[in-house]
């Protein structure tokens, strides 16, 4: 969920925004590494993939919908920096052109949800690579993590926000426990729609998941005995 | 919570007021600084939000864009506004106003990017990012995103009505495999269509940077769109500094 404005105060609201700038800016940077010149139209259709896969809903139980925030998703496809970058356009364009997360609570949200929640979400899977190289089993369940923990983190990014420029009206337990229960629910959501979708993308294009570069079986020549 | 973006261009509202006419870059800042000072607000100052709400008002009266057009946009804060009417069950009078306070600038947080995005294009919007010195880098990256967002949904939307035609009807999280699938089938095309993309452009001479088409604002201009700021920075004062 994005944040409105009025939730932290205006001093706090700057200091993320800051943080974002900064988060950008090396995101920015390793993005032209990983992919040059083809940077701004690769990162810009895969910007607009994410844009379109939040449009989706998909059920979580009759009457109750979600939808897919992306960050690990991106991240496990197209590379830590290239991850963080999109979803943070993406949260620039819905904040300017749709009016979706408060102007104020641009720096946080891109903070929580494209630095914090993809750095998260890149970490816990490169830790267990092993794991998801072996078998498709292994690399859903790496993915199912890693969006998890994107999610839940994610939302720790808030508690720490709040607790820096919240409303002092409420306890920080309770909104701690408020938030991570809500986002280990999406959370769940998010890993098992994210694993499947890692897997499809693996099954069709292995060499376009950023997780499994460099496992590629090398072509094997035979002689002709 | 963004469930629903229909089109990409449901929000703006087509027009030739002076509004719409100041450049996008001054209608940013203006946008940013309103709600910079909205936030600022005490929130005891019951009136100082009252006015911020003639304020926007008046800034609708003359952009010539109606008030309906607003109300209906502004449902996105719904799921705020249930949290706000919530905190006063957990946190009894203190929690009632920190739950106004929630709700009255989360409110006009949202009012006030409606009317940015009502009276401003998405392509003027990342104009406005250019002139304001944003990296090319960011701003070609946006504008692309724009440009094929439609491209893209309206493929993801093909892609649903096809399995819906052919039966599959999910209510359940456990039954969401089918759609995983078309998002990861979604994921390829879009990367490949960017390959396709990153050539075509290559062949007709790219060279990393998109044309800069916009024009610098005049100091005057930067004043006339600066007023709202200024209003609002005179209410915050007064809500400030007067006991």
């Amino acid at each position: 969920m994005h944040m409105s404005d009025g939730l932290i105060n205006a001093p706090t609201s700057l200091i993320f925004g800051g943080v974002a700038v900064i988060g950008m800016a090396v995101a920015m940077v390793g993005a032209r590494r990983d992919l040059d010149d083809r940077t701004a139209p690769m990162a810009g259709l895969v910007a607009a993939f994410v844009f379109a896969t939040q449009m989706l809903n998909f059920p979580i139980l009759p009457g109750v919908s979600g939808h897919l925030l992306g960050g690990a998703l991106a991240a496990i496809l197209a590379g830590p920096y290239v991850g963080a970058l999109c979803v943070g356009i993406v949260l620039v364009v819905q904040a300017l052109v749709f009016a979706d997360g408060g102007l104020t609570a641009l720096g946080a949200n891109i903070t929580n949800m494209a630095i914090i929640g993809t750095a998260a979400g890149y970490l816990v899977a490169v830790a267990l690579r092993s794991v998801a190289t072996r078998s498709k089993t292994g690399l859903a369940a790496v993915a199912f993590l890693a969006a998890f923990l994107n999610t839940v983190i994610a939302s720790l990014g808030f508690v720490l926000e709040f607790a820096i420029g919240g409303d002092a009206a409420f306890s920080l337990g309770g909104v701690t426990a408020t938030m991570v229960g809500l986002h280990a629910l999406i959370g769940i959501g998010e890993g098992i729609i994210t694993a499947l979708t890692v897997t499809a993308v693996a099954a069709a294009r292995p060499d376009l998941v950023h997780l499994l570069r460099g496992t590629e079986k090398p072509l094997e020549i035979r002689s002709a005995a | 919570m963004s469930a629903g973006h229909a089109g990409t261009n449901v929000l703006h509202h087509p027009g030739d007021s002076p509004v719409h006419r100041l450049p996008p870059q001054v209608k940013i800042v203006a946008a940013l600084l309103t709600v910079i000072g909205v936030v600022a607000t005490p929130r005891e100052e019951f009136w100082a939000f009252g006015g911020y709400l003639v304020l926007v008002v008046t800034v609708w009266r003359m952009a010539r864009v109606p008030v309906s057009h607003f109300a209906k946009r502004a449902l996105i804060e719904v799921p705020f506004v249930v949290i706000a009417l919530l905190m006063p069950l957990l946190g009894g009078a203190a929690g009632a106003l920190a739950g106004w306070n929630i709700l009255a600038k989360g409110t006009l947080g949202v009012l006030t990017s409606l009317t940015l995005a009502a009276t401003t294009t998405p392509r003027e919007l990342i104009v406005g990012l250019q002139r304001l010195r944003t990296p090319a880098m960011l701003t070609t990256i946006a504008t692309l995103m724009l440009r094929y967002l439609e491209v893209i949904a309206a493929e993801a939307r093909r892609m649903r009505l096809a399995r819906i035609s052919r039966g599959h009807d999910p209510r359940f999280l456990w039954q969401v495999g089918a759609t995983a699938r078309g998002i990861g089938a979604l994921f390829i095309r879009s990367y490949e269509r960017g390959e396709r993309v990153h050539l075509a452009m290559v062949s007709r001479g790219w060279r990393g940077a998109m044309p800069d088409r916009g024009v610098a604002a005049s100091p005057a201009t930067w004043l006339a769109g600066l007023t709202p700021v200024l209003v609002t920075a005179a209410v915050l004062g007064t809500a400030v500094l007067v006991p």
